[in-house]
């Protein structure tokens, strides 16, 4: 039973699904804020070659996974400056940073000797148990059968949506992505909330690319992780901004990843080429669908999502 | 009255504070003592709320010192003025839309702790809201509320966070006569708590009516001492105001009436939600005069507009302009064929916030030359015209290549009016032209709207103040419930007579 298809089939999708669960969630974090980050995929990239680099270095995943996170805040900050301190166009910034991160991580991939790229992983996340509830019939694969990650991702999913809806610091967030003027009025630091967010968003970025490095390839290749951080983009507006959507979303998209293989499965010949752009024209169509015409605003975009706040300025 | 203590809850000094070269505030003193209504006049841009802002924490003054009850203040974020005993509630409101009552009297308030439960804050708002009689729904998002329960949501805000000091920058801009008289109520009473209320208006009647003493502003500065409410008159304020005695223009009787211009037959207009706002409005506007339009907000008023403007299809009924139906055409086309448009809300619907003064004045104009040629623009031709309108319309505060929004509220509606005025046109629809504008644009704009008149333009004048439609309109009719309920001449209305058609009693005709 745990071998069907359908089985095997979501248990890949939870697993090609994480690392756009963490971006996901990161980006909701920071769009709540009202900024605007196209970096996803340049963060998620720098995120994955720091995760590969200090595992390589040290042979310790854990190691990795905090240098992930360490290097995805860090050139996270750039957007910070330039779209909150600076004000310039978040658009331009966010794509700015993509390109630089992809470039980045391309050189580090490139630079040590001996280099990243090519060079197998020293070690890898595996799940946590083997054996017993995890050979149970259905639940034993989906529930028990992951590897820590996949745990910490539902933990950071539960935690965001409770963050989000049920303190004060998660009201605030909400007000300054809303209505920065009014939030700044009633005593909210704008500034603070949108630097501390898009620095969140950064770190999960980059353990969600730390996913592909060490747990999904794992090595390092130049572009690693396809385009990930263009789908964890998609996905906010998919999810409408709320983390427990953007887990399931992840998940489906994680299944359209793998339809290539569960088709194979099935013994159903089709192009694989073209089976790969599922997850992207999927993106595609649920974006228009879901962005046209008036429809963003009532799924719950920020009000104030992309557009600088100047507290003086009319 | 109360015992007043005599140290001051605010004493600012010398403070300057300047917006893109100009400044809004110049060397300006203020005093607000413990348990006083302080009046704060002055004409639109006079730099009222840029004084308030200051000191709420919101803007940073350039120059000059705040001591608040003795103790020197330098606020850098409202936050810091709250912990200080200051809240504001500020012109336009700064309230989130998209949270609820509950959700907005918490927000940012640091007494807060880190978790909460909606129904503990919601009992909070509705215990709060009691206590001051201003009753409020805490789980109603604020779109869903008037504004004149916005406004009471801000004002409860502040009591809860106890402020100590509270200013209401124009708080009576956007309530009823019932709605401001109640509010004055709250504030006497906030005032006989011992707490100071800094109350920003310019109209004189109110200031009288509520407050202690009266600081008045101009162009940035302040205007001699402030003096005590009762010890001086509205035209001494007035004057004190605008620097010179005035008197608002009203009009004589026309003497060109000429042919009907425009003709409104049966029609019939939906609401925003599909209701039927306009039930069958029959009347004729003819060139030469001004026919006043009388009503209490939310009868009708909106749409009739928006149906003559073009803006909004009604459902039955015609529109005639001399004699052609123009019933199905476009705005544009009714631009073209001389309907000229003031709407109420000036930065939405009448002016690019985001474009010049120059450009915004041409912006009705720039398809033909000479504002334009063939696909291109002429800039000199924008820059005259408006130099010219600038001048002759005394827009005040334009600054060259800079957009619009930044100008105050009256000088946008003059702006707004010197554009809608320059068209060649035969039929004027102006709603509520005035509304919110001090004596000095008041006036103005008057006088416009009877310049039009006597032109030979056909004006439809929609308002809700008495005193505007009295004064300026030959013909009155009273619209109530989508329905034309009486019409008076110039010579028959008066206010008393209004106001109970305005209520929906139907006189009994002989
Ligand atoms: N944030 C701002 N940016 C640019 N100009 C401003 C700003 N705030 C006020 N001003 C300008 O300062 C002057 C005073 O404005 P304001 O204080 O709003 O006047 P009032 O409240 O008395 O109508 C006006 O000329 C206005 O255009
Ligand atoms: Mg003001």
């Amino acid at each position: 039973m745990n071998d069907s298809v359908l089985i095997l089939t979501i248990f890949a999708a939870i697993g090609l699904g994480t690392p756009l669960v963490f971006a996901t969630v990161g980006e909701i974090l920071t769009e709540r804020s009202g900024v605007l980050n196209l970096g996803v995929q340049g963060m998620m990239l720098v995120g994955a070659v720091a995760g590969f680099w200090a595992t390589f270095k040290t042979g310790n995943v854990f190691l990795g996974v905090i240098a992930a996170i360490v290097a995805g805040a860090a050139i996270s900050l750039i957007h910070g400056f330039s779209s909150v301190t600076l004000r310039v166009s978040q658009i331009v910034s966010g794509l700015a940073l993509t390109i630089f991160g992809t470039g980045l991580s391309e050189f580090i991939g490139r630079a040590g000797t001996p280099a990243l790229v090519g060079s197998p992983s020293r070690a890898t996340f595996s799940p946590i148990l083997e054996g017993g509830i995890a050979d149970w019939p259905i639940v034993g694969p989906l529930i028990f059968g992951h590897d820590v990650l996949v745990y910490l991702s539902w933990l950071v999913v539960a935690g965001a949506s409770y963050y989000l809806f049920h303190t004060k610091l998660g009201l605030s967030l909400r007000a300054v992505g809303e209505d920065p003027a009014s939030a700044d009025a009633a005593g909210v630091n704008v500034t603070r909330y949108r630097y501390a967010h898009v620095v969140l968003g950064g770190a999960l970025s980059g353990l969600g690319g730390a996913y592909f490095s060490l747990v999904l390839v794992p090595s390092w290749q130049d572009d690693l992780i396809g385009g990930a951080g263009w789908i964890a983009i998609a996905l906010v507006i998919v999810a409408s901004w709320r983390p427990w959507r953007a887990l399931f979303a992840a998940y489906l998209f994680g299944a359209a990843g793998r339809v290539n293989f569960t088709l194979q499965t099935l013994e159903i010949s089709a192009p694989s080429n073209l089976l790969a752009m599922i997850p992207f024209v999927l993106a595609i169509v649920a974006m228009l669908v879901l962005t046209s015409g008036k429809r963003a605003r009532l799924l719950g975009a920020p009000a104030a999502l992309g557009v600088p706040y100047a507290r003086e300025q009319r | 009255m109360t015992l007043r203590s005599e140290s001051p809850a605010l004493d600012l000094r010398g403070i300057s504070k300047a917006f893109y070269g100009v400044k809004a505030n110049d060397d300006v003193d203020f005093e607000l003592r413990q348990g006083e209504v302080h009046a704060l006049l002055g004409e639109n841009g006079a730099g009222k709320s840029t004084l308030c802002s200051i000191i709420a924490g919101l803007y940073r003054p350039d120059t000059g010192t705040m001591h608040v009850y003795g103790e020197p203040a330098h606020f850098r974020s409202p936050k810091d003025a709250f912990a200080a005993g200051i809240g504001m509630v500020y012109q336009h409101f700064r309230l989130v839309n998209n949270l609820t009552v509950a959700e907005n009297m918490v927000l940012g308030n640091a007494d807060l702790r880190m978790r909460y439960s909606d129904v503990d804050i919601e009992r909070q708002t509705h215990e709060i809201g009691n206590r001051y009689g201003l009753p409020v729904d805490p789980q109603a998002r604020i779109w869903q509320l008037s504004v004149g329960e916005q406004q009471r949501v801000e004002i409860l805000k502040q009591l809860q966070r106890n402020a100590r000091i509270l200013i209401l920058d124009e708080p009576t801009a956007v309530l009823t006569p019932q709605e401001s008289d109640q509010l004055f109520r709250t504030v006497r009473q906030m005032a006989d708590e011992g707490r100071a209320v800094i109350l920003v208006s310019h109209k004189l009647h109110e200031i009288k009516q509520v407050s202690d003493r009266v600081t008045v502003l101009r162009h940035g500065r302040r205007v001699g001492e402030p003096v005590a409410t009762a010890d001086a008159t509205p035209r001494e304020l007035a004057a004190m105001m605008v620097g010179h005695d005035l008197v608002l223009p009203t009009r004589d009787p026309n003497e060109h009436l000429g042919d009907v211009v425009l003709s409104i037959q049966d029609l019939r207009v939906r609401n925003d939600r599909g209701l039927e706002a306009v039930r069958g409005v029959s009347l004729d506007v003819r060139r030469g005069e001004i026919v006043g339009i009388a009503g209490v907000a939310g009868n009708g008023q909106r749409e009739l507009a928006y149906a003559i403007a073009g803006l909004r299809r009604p459902v039955a009924g015609t529109i005639a302009l001399d004699g052609v139906d123009i019933t199905g055409t476009s705005v544009t086309s009714r631009i073209a064929r001389g309907i000229g448009y003031v709407p109420q809300n000036r930065l939405g619907m009448g002016l690019a916030p985001g474009l010049t003064t120059e450009e915004n004045l041409g912006l009705k104009a720039y398809r033909k030359p000479p504002f334009s040629r063939g696909p291109f623009l002429v800039p000199k031709t924008f820059k005259d015209v408006g130099a010219q309108l600038i001048d002759e319309y005394d827009i005040r505060g334009v600054r060259p290549g800079l957009p619009i929004r930044l100008l105050s509220g009256g000088n946008l509606q003059k702006a707004l009016i010197a554009r809608e005025v320059t068209q060649q046109h035969s039929v004027l629809v102006a709603r509520s032209p005035t509304r919110g504008l001090d004596v000095g644009a008041t006036g103005a704009v008057r006088n416009l709207l009877l310049r039009e008149r006597d032109g030979g333009v056909g004006v439809l004048l929609i308002s809700e103040d008495l005193d505007e439609l009295l004064a300026l309109s030959d013909r009155l009719l009273v619209l109530f419930e989508g329905r034309i309920v009486g019409e008076l001449t110039s010579d028959e209305a008066d206010p008393a007579r209004l106001g109970l058609l305005m209520a929906g009693h139907v006189e009994e005709t002989a």
